[in-house]
């Protein structure tokens, strides 16, 4: 079942469900700060602040969003070629005491959010972390779980998501390809997300 | 990159990638908590057989917010002292299994000797060997240098839309001083030249190095003459060597008092800088032989804010070295 999973309405669809869920469970978007996991967490929490601020007009978006590099905390540093760090950016109130939703693009073994969690800590003390994604593959190697999840997509272990965003790669799109083909991968920039530790 | 042992091995990119690194280093200096996991479980040696405080102490500093363990060696005190050689020091930290060894050294050349050898197989970051180079000093005064003028409202720099990313082009920079003696000039010098900027050497002939004519740099005898020609956006004075001079001094020039009056930073100097340039020292300083108290304390002055940067830089230094999978890259 490989190829094209989602298009840019599903994606659309998708996440303005996943900001009315975010308001739901949370009774409104007081106390709410979104980060997002560089590099496509980034603009998917900025594309769901949008979308909060349209149904809670007193939501600034652009305030309460923010960006969460976990590269210095990730558990698999030894085992590839050293990454560059990415930006860091929190709200100027901070993030103690607020509810913290953690924006990624493909969940998948979890230890990219085990790593997150670790990052939240150091940053302050949130009132609660939650955890919003696109995409959720499966082949959990850590007990995490998503609160919000845009689609659940079977997939191998072998395979590989793409999740292509406007923002970072000029359309909307989320790819399933086999992972020993190159039929369907994507340009350059795509292909980092998908080590088998993401 | 395996060792970080002169700035003339390092290429454009690799510069613009330490400086880049090194901002998110400082970014997360900024916080309560401000250790980070990344090194967890290595070891870092700082291996001193000269006196250092700020060197040993931000290196130390760096390696620890990186939670990496560090274990200091100082040559006073230890078996070098009793007349062990570098490669049985090298073998001793091999076999207590260093994965880095920040090496502070006398002799101009030692860190390369260490890199080269097959005495140890951990990254050798060079602290500082002789008159020869200090990569981590010209690292953290370019980084100061792309904070405050890349990107700045005026000057050259100005116009760019920020540091990240950015070389140092158009800056002019002058270095006052004992150009001879210092391996903190000699690193800036290359640094500065793969960055883009133009380096002006201020000195008196006795203390320019033989051969400068193969350095991308120009020379001025005299810091009048200096900021007359030139419109310098950084200024850094360079301490008078004393110790590394025979004669204490007066064989380079005739009196400190000279060497003060022709080629000291005082208030009256600075006022004919340009408005946005910076006052830069490696430390320590010698108030009143090359940099008076009121260029020192000055607010154009960023002395004590480059000891700060010099943390995040080692960090950006030991977390590109050490961080990645052994033999990477």
């Amino acid at each position: 079942m490989t190829g094209t999973i989602l298009g840019a309405s599903d994606i659309s669809r998708a996440l303005t469900r996943i900001a009315h869920e975010i308001l739901e469970r949370n009774g409104g978007a007081d106390n709410l700060i979104l980060l997002g996991i560089p590099t496509r967490g980034l603009p998917l929490a900025h594309r769901l602040a949008a979308r909060i601020a349209d149904v809670e007009p007193s939501f600034d978006a652009a305030a309460r969003c923010g960006s969460l590099d976990i590269t210095m905390y990730r558990d698999d540093l030894a085992k590839h070629p050293t990454r560059n760090i990415g930006t860091t950016t929190l709200p100027s109130s901070g993030i103690d005491g607020a509810v913290v939703v953690l924006v990624d693009d493909v969940f998948h073994t979890g230890r990219t959010i085990r790593a997150a969690l670790d990052a939240v800590k150091d940053e302050g003390r949130p009132r609660g972390v939650q955890l919003a994604v696109l995409v959720d593959r499966g082949h959990r190697e850590l007990p995490i779980r998503a609160d919000f999840v845009g689609k659940n997509i079977p997939t191998a272990r072998s395979e590989r998501v793409h999740v292509l965003l406007t923002e970072t790669d000029g359309e909307d799109a989320v790819i399933l390809s086999d992972g020993k083909s190159s039929d369907g991968k994507p340009a350059d920039g795509a292909t980092s997300r998908q080590g088998s530790a993401e | 990159m395996k060792h970080l042992l002169s700035t003339a091995d390092l290429s454009r990119e690799d510069a613009i990638r330490i400086l880049d690194t090194s901002e998110q280093m400082a970014a997360t200096q900024d916080r309560e908590i401000r250790k980070l996991p990344t090194l967890r479980g290595k070891t870092v040696v700082n291996l001193f057989f000269e006196d250092s405080t700020r060197t040993r102490i931000s290196f130390e500093a760096a390696a620890k917010r990186l939670s990496a363990d560090v274990i200091n060696f100082s040559a006073k005190g230890s078996s070098v002292s009793k007349g062990e050689s570098l490669k049985d020091t090298a073998l001793t930290l091999q076999a207590m299994g260093a994965d880095a060894v920040v090496i502070r050294h006398w002799a101009s050349g030692a860190a390369d000797r260490l890199a080269e050898s097959s005495w140890m197989r951990g990254a050798v970051l060079n602290a500082g060997d002789g008159t020869h180079q200090h990569p981590t000093q010209a690292l953290l005064d370019a980084y100061t240098m792309r904070k405050h003028l890349i990107g700045a409202e005026s000057g050259p720099g100005a116009g760019i839309d920020g540091p990240t990313g950015n070389d140092l082009t158009g800056l002019t920079v002058g270095l006052v001083g004992d150009v001879l003696h210092s391996r903190v000039a000699r690193s800036n010098i290359f640094l500065l030249h793969t960055l883009g900027a133009k380096v002006v050497l201020v000195s008196p002939p006795t203390l320019v190095p033989v051969g400068i004519g193969a350095w991308p740099v120009e020379v001025v005898h005299g810091l009048d003459a200096a900021l007359e020609t030139y419109d310098l956006d950084a200024i850094m004075m360079l301490r008078v060597q004393r110790e590394r001079m025979s004669g204490g001094g007066n064989s380079f020039f005739p009196s400190p008092q000279e060497y003060t009056r022709l080629f000291g930073l005082d208030g009256d100097r600075m006022r004919r800088l340009p408005d946005h340039a910076i006052v830069m020292h490696p430390g320590p300083m010698n108030r009143g032989l090359e940099i008076t108290a009121e260029a020192a304390d000055s607010p154009r002055s960023v002395i004590v804010e480059q000891v700060s940067n010099g943390v995040a830089v080692r960090m950006a230094a030991l977390y590109l070295l050490l961080a990645g999978e052994e033999g990477g890259e």
